[in-house]
């Protein structure tokens, strides 16, 4: 098995769910108006994403092929579940403002991708790096997209305000539309430094 | 009255796609033509519906009583796993037309999230039977009119000359941003 920084770093920059995969983009899209709020929503899908891996990775064996992704399903939902009322007691602010995000983990697509393509196939300590690596991947990817956002729509950063009152927000940038345009120029960005790079 | 607001509300004002980023996957993945985008729409229409009406039934007359409503969400995605399989099965035999139409996008839907967002939104807001079908319904003919309107759009960019580091995704992307500003013109409008 290769070794666990290798897979650490394949999740992160290699194969980032976001910017190079593609997937999850729900809450991507949707929970980054903060940066506070990015790295909470990518702290919590990774925790789950760890779990689940762990917990696919050891029943393997077990669950039938036929029927193993609604198994899948039951097993991620039940770390949400856990991660919902861990949130709720003692982060109760955070849990407000992800609200509706937290349950919908559940269909977070790189949970259940991750699960079929890795620790369905795979010993459970790799599947551990593996959910950690691609947890961290989601919540660096989160936290610029939550940093950028902030910065432009309200002119703080992490809560604390850097641009000069005088200084107009863009408030279109924390609303939907913002989210939009954030992920399309950072992709962008980055396809340019691709293309730089092969060319 | 009411009850045509809610669904008008829920295909303008909040709509699913464009400001609650419900759905994006489906919404980003299958918009490149007008046709599939539509069969995509149609799917998504009939399961929502048919899944707020279930999701209802199952956390009123089973996880209530029971006292265990905290399980909801592991409970509301098995259902709409299971009902999705169930429609497709069912599909299959009684309107082999309409499978051969909607077959590709059905299993899809279990992990379009709109289609849990919609039960835990019924449920959070303590809507009834007819509150949550129509909610469901409203909030798939959003998603439906947003895809379509989308993979029209698309189709036009296909031809036209894009810079080179915005092909694919993120020119998608702003062209979704332009217009969830256009839909942002609908917030407002209607208050429930």
């Amino acid at each position: 098995m290769a070794n666990p920084l290798k897979i650490l770093k394949n999740g992160i920059i290699n194969e980032n769910p976001t910017f190079i995969q593609v997937i999850g983009m729900c809450p991507t899209l949707a929970v980054t108006s903060s940066a506070i709020n990015g790295i909470g929503m990518g702290l919590s899908t990774a925790a789950v994403l760890i779990f689940a891996n762990l917990f696919v990775s050891l029943l393997r064996k077990v669950i039938p092929d036929t029927v193993r992704i609604p198994c899948f399903i039951v097993v991620i939902a039940t770390f949400v579940t856990i991660v919902q009322f861990l949130l709720q007691a003692y982060l109760p602010a955070l849990n407000a403002s992800l609200g509706l995000y937290i349950p919908l983990i559940v269909v977070n697509c790189i949970i259940l991708a991750r699960a079929e393509a890795f620790a369905s196939k795979n010993g459970p300590i790799a599947s551990i790096f593996d959910g950690l690596g691609m947890g961290l991947g989601f919540t660096v990817a989160l936290a610029v997209i939550g940093l950028v956002r902030e910065f432009i729509g309200s002119g703080t950063l992490f809560d604390i305000t850097v641009l000069p009152d005088a200084f107009p927000r863009t408030l279109l940038f924390v609303m939907a539309p913002g989210a939009f345009f954030t992920l399309g120029c950072l992709m962008a960005a980055l396809n340019h430094f691709r293309n730089k790079k092969k060319a | 009255m009411y009850l045509i607001l809610l669904i008008l509300a829920g295909i303008f004002v909040n709509n699913y796609v464009l400001s609650q980023f419900l759905g994006i996957c489906p919404f980003l993945g299958v918009s490149k033509k007008v046709d599939t985008a539509a069969g995509m729409g149609v799917a998504v229409i009939f399961v929502m519906s048919l899944a707020s009406a279930v999701a209802y039934l199952v956390y009123n007359l089973i996880l209530v009583p029971l006292g265990i409503d905290y399980l909801y969400n592991i409970a509301f995605i098995l259902v709409i796993a299971s009902l999705v399989q169930f429609v497709e099965m069912f599909l299959k035999k009684a309107a082999p037309a309409l499978y051969q139409a909607l077959g590709v996008f059905l299993p899809l839907i279990t992990t379009n999230c709109a289609v849990l967002g919609v039960a835990v939104l019924n449920m959070q807001k303590g809507y009834n039977f007819i509150e949550s079908v129509l909610n469901g319904f409203g909030g798939a003919a959003g998603f439906a009119l947003a895809i379509v309107l989308f993979a029209g759009i698309r189709e036009r960019i296909a031809d036209n000359d894009t810079p080179k580091a915005f092909d694919g995704f993120p020119m998608a992307l702003i062209t979704a941003g332009l217009m969830s500003i256009a839909f942002l013109g609908f917030s407002g409008l209607i208050k429930l």
